[in-house]
Formats: structure tokens, C-alpha cells, sequence
């Protein structure tokens, strides 16, 4: 992977809130079609290192590029226009709306002609049709009824949505934030499925997760971030789960030889 | 209650076997309706209305005749418009206790710069529309940059407003002869023409066609889609794209502008401009009434503008048929109180399963 050039870099990021510094000259390599696990302590500043490549915060110092050029974001729409597409961990979507309404919601397709450019009216069949075709992209697709409401739906179905709103938009970048958390065995399966799918697709992913397994599951390299930085990026297949936790913790000094290339 | 497991059930089964498959099980007479009503909540108010046209009607058969039933719908004209007002906030799990009073100071403005100040009575509709329209961006901005509660805020204006309202125009009320001399065109909305045998105004027609805008409007666009978005989860939204603070902005200002457009059909209504207008106290309560009434839910993103007018004739309806049907005035009120309890009952019951 080294021989590539990162999809998405950031070097030297610092963002300090009052006296407390979130984000410590952090560095950050996503490379084209891998899965990068981001893990770290609570506190170590991971989600605010995500917030800054994803847009929801805006670093005081440092740089990011994206596919080799330099992009500043100042709020999540910019990077979600420029192709990184986040699914946070409140999945972000209107419980009482439907499928297909909260898949477009902020970039709704209007009707063509007199109707849409002059009535504003919106082309429901179209996002309708496009809804059911992503969802069915992925192998999510025995919804019936795309204008059912997202509160009708089992968390995993919501996280399923969520994901396919995200592949379908998302052209660059996928950040998932704790994908799994909330949900059950079979079900956090089925969302793990769903991310090799994607990966299947070309389309790099940033998964963040507490969760061991999961992410040794499906991680091509794991970043740890410990104390506001990156401490080491591990290969999954040369460090086991307790080293991880271990250099997350400090409990432990990152070992060369584990590191991914 | 025994609907309510089903329902579970029926989640916990689509989450074992498979993510996104969705399976299709008898939930029972009970589950049915329950799905029926939370896909269109305004199926309640419309049964209300049915069962109150006939009952009220057997009761005393002048209810059925098309002059009543043409009056009922003059009577709650300002009302209703108040209520398009009101539906577009509380859509947004806002509240506004303002409405009455915008309305009023709306129609004092367009007679005031009309009479005071000489200024052609168009222009003074105009003024008194950007007004209004300026009045409810206040709320607005006071709403969603200053994060001040909807409630407050609007109990704080609703006092300003209507102070405001008896300040500037030194409670001094413009007769009707003075309108009809100088500016027949501030009562223009309460000018009548035929249908059949009984009079409409063109008030009611202002009502029709103001819903079928807003209904469409909430339904067909995007702006109306994040009316919804916003009230449903106003992070969920922001973070989807929507700019909340600029959504909320506009639906308190477009509210402030349904507002001066009742006030000017209140001139019309009333034949007068009076700044001690029952409006300016009582509209926001009759208003949210008809809104409850129509099932829109107050915790917002829940319920249409159809719900609302069809609460707006309930309340319309009551009032009517039971003068016809000789009973004392009080027993209205009494029966709208059950009926915004029984409407917010259902509502409970509606997003209560559906979490």
C-alpha cells in the first residue's frame, strides 16, 4: 500500500479547545480502497481527528489533502460535496420521514421543466427509483415500500440505510462512526457484511469502533490514536487484539514489527 | 396494548433474521388502524367531522342547508389562516403565541398608514404584509440564533405585539363607513358572491386556496420536506444538509406573513379595523386548537395543513350545530376541550408504537 498515494492525508493537525489540546499534531493516511480502523482510548481525540477529515470541526493548524490536493472544510456539507461521506452514530436521519425522503434529504432532486423549476415540485418517482436501486446495490433490497418511515425500521435496517445513503453519495470517503455500537450480534454481522460490500465496491472506508473483533475482522490496517496523535498504524494479520488494546492504553510501546507497511 | 407487542414482535423478528428485509404479518384489527393513522393522521379529524355533520344535522336539519354550512366556513376563515401560521411552526416542534397579535397589529398598520398617513390603501397591504412578515422573522431570529424556546419567545412577543398594537393606533377603531368611503379594498375579503342559494365570501376562497399552496408546498418541496426534517430531529437535519437556523427563520417569517394576511381579512370579517379585536387574545389559542385538533403533534414533523383545516371546521362545526341544536354556549367549549385531549390522546398512541 506504501507505493500508493493516500486517498485522503492530513499532517500536522491541531485543534485545542481552551487549555485542552483535542488534536496534538496528528497525522492521518487513508489509502485507495482499503478499510482503516481508527481506535484509541475515550478522550484520545479519534472522534475529533475524524470531525476534522469529515468537516464537523476545522482545525487550527495543519493540512489535509484529498486525492493529492489540499482542501479546507469549514462544515460537513463541503466534504460531503467533495465526495467524504460520513454515517455518524445517530445515523442522522428524521425518524418520521421515509426511506427515500431522508436519502435525499439535503439534496433532493427537483422535477424537470415548468414544474420544478418554477413549482419547485420535487421528482418523488425518481428518488424513489434511485433509493430502491441503491438499496438493492448493496443486497438490502426486500424493502417493499421505500416510503415507509425510518422508525419502522429495526436499528440494523437503520444502519443499513445509512450505509446505502452514505454508498451512494459518497464517491471518495466513507466514515462510519461505531457502526455496531448499537446494535445486536446478528444484526452487527449483517452491518460487517454490508462494510466488505462496500470496500467490494473501490470506495475506502474510515471505521471507527471500540469493538476488537470487529475491527480485526474487517480492517485493512488499523490507525491507533493515543493522547491527541497517532501513536502507530498496525497490520491486523501481525498484532493481535490484546497488543492493540495495550498500545491504545499505553500499557505498552508499539513494536516495529507490527506495523503495517 | 395487545397491538403494541405485536408490533415489537414484529421488529424483533425482522431484526434476527435478516437487516433490511422487511416482513409483511397480521398485526391484528388494532395494528391495522394504527398504521393506517400514522401513515395520515388527518383520517382522525376527517371521521370527527363526518360523525359531527351528520349527528348535527339529525339534530336539526337547517345544519345541512348549503347557507350554514357556507357560513361556518366564513366563520373560521381567520381562524384557519391563523392555523396555516401555527401548523408551519408547531410543524417545526416550535409553538407560536403570537399569531393573534401579529394579525391584529398587521391589520392596524393597514389601516393606520392608510387613514393616518394618506398612503394609498395597496400600498398600506403591502406595508402591513412585510410587517407581519418582519414580525415573525423577529421570532424567528429570536428562536434560532438566540436559542431563545419558542414558547417564551413567543409569549414575550405576543405582549410586545399587542401592546404595541394598542400604543400605536391610541385604541382608536376605523369604522366601516370611513373603510367603505376611502379604502373598500382593506375589506375586499369580506365581499360576498353567489353560490346556489347561499353567500360566500371571498375570505373562504382565500382559505381554500391558501391551504391547497401550503399542502402542496409541505408535500412537493424540498423547503416543505425540511419543515418536517427539522421538527423531527433538528440534528439529524443539520447534519443531512438542511440549514436549520435559515429554516426556522423562514417558517417564523412566512407564519408572520400568514398573520397580516389574516389580519387583512379580519378587516373585511369585521367590516373595521379595531386594535381590541378578540384576535390579538384569543387567535393563538383557536389557532393551536384547530392545529391539535387536525392532528398535527406538538412535538413537531408530524400531521399536514388538510389535518389542520379539517380542525379548524370541527371546531367551526361544534359551534354551529349546537346553537342549532339550542344548547347552551358553554357546552362547545366543553367539547372542544375533550375533543384536544382525545387528539392529543391519539397522537400519544400514534408515535408511541411507531418508536
Amino acid at each position: 500500500m506504501s507505493d500508493q498515494e493516500p486517498i485522503l492525508k492530513a499532517r500536522n493537525l491541531v485543534k485545542r479547545y481552551g487549555r485542552v489540546t483535542a488534536i496534538d499534531h496528528a497525522d492521518f493516511d487513508l489509502y485507495p480502497g482499503e478499510i482503516l480502523a481508527v481506535i484509541g482510548d475515550n478522550g484520545a481525540g479519534k472522534s475529533s481527528l475524524i470531525k476534522a477529515v469529515s468537516g464537523a470541526v476545522v482545525p487550527d493548524s495543519g493540512e489535509i489533502w484529498l486525492e493529492g490536493k489540499k482542501v479546507t472544510f469549514y462544515n460537513p456539507i463541503e466534504a460531503r460535496e467533495a465526495g467524504i461521506e460520513t454515517v455518524y452514530q445517530t445515523l442522522a436521519m428524521s425518524p418520521a420521514l421515509s426511506i427515500a425522503d431522508n436519502m435525499f434529504m439535503g439534496r433532493e432532486i427537483r422535477r424537470e421543466g415548468f414544474l420544478g423549476k418554477y413549482l419547485r415540485m420535487l421528482d418523488k418517482k425518481k428518488m424513489e427509483d434511485f433509493a430502491r436501486q441503491k438499496l438493492s446495490d448493496l443486497g438490502l433490497m426486500t424493502i417493499q415500500n421505500i416510503n415507509q418511515a425510518v422508525e419502522t425500521l429495526s436499528g440494523g435496517q437503520r444502519q443499513g440505510v445509512a450505509v446505502a445513503r452514505a454508498a451512494a453519495f459518497g464517491s471518495k470517503v466513507i466514515i462510519l462512526d461505531e457502526p455496531t455500537a448499537a446494535l445486536g450480534v446478528k444484526e452487527s454481522r449483517r452491518v460487517l457484511e454490508l462494510i466488505m460490500d462496500v470496500k467490494s465496491r473501490g470506495i475506502p472506508i474510515i471505521l471507527i469502533s471500540h469493538n476488537m473483533p470487529h475491527v480485526f475482522e474487517v480492517a485493512d490496517r488499523i490507525h491507533v490514536h493515543r493522547l491527541g496523535k497517532r501513536l502507530t498504524v498496525v497490520d491486523p494479520r501481525k498484532c493481535t487484539m490484546s497488543d492493540a488494546v495495550a498500545y491504545m492504553t499505553g500499557a505498552k510501546e508499539p513494536d516495529p514489527s507490527q506495523q503495517a507497511a | 396494548m395487545s397491538d403494541a407487542d405485536n408490533y415489537e414482535a414484529s421488529t424483533r423478528g425482522g431484526k434476527s433474521d435478516s437487516q433490511a428485509e422487511f416482513e409483511y404479518e397480521e398485526k391484528g384489527l388494532l395494528g391495522r388502524i394504527h398504521s393506517i393513522l400514522h401513515h395520515s393522521p388527518a383520517l382522525v379529524p376527517l371521521i370527527v367531522l363526518v360523525l359531527a355533520v351528520i349527528v348535527f344535522g339529525l339534530l336539526n336539519a337547517n345544519f345541512w342547508r348549503v347557507s350554514t354550512l357556507s357560513l361556518i366556513f366564513q366563520q373560521i376563515g381567520i381562524v384557519g389562516i391563523l392555523g396555516i401560521a401555527q401548523s408551519l411552526v408547531i410543524l417545526t416542534a416550535g409553538i407560536d403565541l403570537s399569531v393573534g397579535a401579529m394579525a391584529v397589529l398587521s391589520s392596524v398598520i393597514m389601516g393606520q398608514f392608510t387613514f393616518r398617513y394618506g398612503i394609498p390603501p395597496s400600498a398600506a397591504i403591502v406595508i402591513g404584509l412585510a410587517a407581519g412578515t418582519a414580525m415573525g422573522a423577529l421570532n424567528g431570529v429570536l428562536v434560532a440564533k438566540l436559542r431563545i424556546p419558542p414558547f417564551i419567545t413567543t409569549l414575550g412577543t405576543w405582549q410586545i405585539f399587542l401592546a404595541a398594537n394598542y400604543i400605536y393606533s391610541a385604541n382608536e377603531t376605523i369604522r366601516s363607513q370611513e373603510l367603505d368611503a376611502e379604502a373598500p379594498v382593506l375589506k375586499f375579503w369580506g365581499s360576498t358572491f353567489e353560490v346556489f342559494d347561499a353567500r360566500v365570501t371571498y375570505g373562504v376562497v382565500l382559505l381554500l386556496v391558501l391551504v391547497a399552496i401550503m399542502a402542496y408546498v409541505l408535500r412537493h418541496t424540498a423547503w416543505g420536506r425540511h419543515v418536517y426534517a427539522v421538527g423531527d430531529d433538528e440534528e439529524a437535519a443539520q447534519l443531512s444538509g438542511v440549514n436549520r437556523s435559515r429554516q426556522l427563520i423562514q417558517v417564523y417569517a412566512l407564519a408572520g406573513f400568514f398573520c397580516a394576511i389574516a389580519g387583512w381579512v379580519m378587516i373585511g370579517r369585521f367590516g373595521s379595523v379595531s386594535p381590541s379585536a378578540s384576535t390579538g387574545q384569543l387567535g393563538n389559542i383557536q389557532a393551536i386548537t384547530a392545529v391539535v385538533i387536525g392532528g398535527i403533534s406538538l412535538f413537531g414533523g408530524r400531521g399536514t395543513i388538510v389535518g389542520m383545516f379539517l380542525g379548524a371546521l370541527i371546531v367551526g362545526a361544534f359551534e354551529m350545530g349546537l346553537r342549532l341544536a339550542g344548547a347552551d354556549a358553554q357546552w362547545t367549549y366543553l367539547l372542544i376541550g375533550v375533543l384536544i385531549i382525545a387528539a392529543v390522546a391519539v397522537d400519544q398512541w400514534i408515535r408511541k408504537a411507531s418508536a
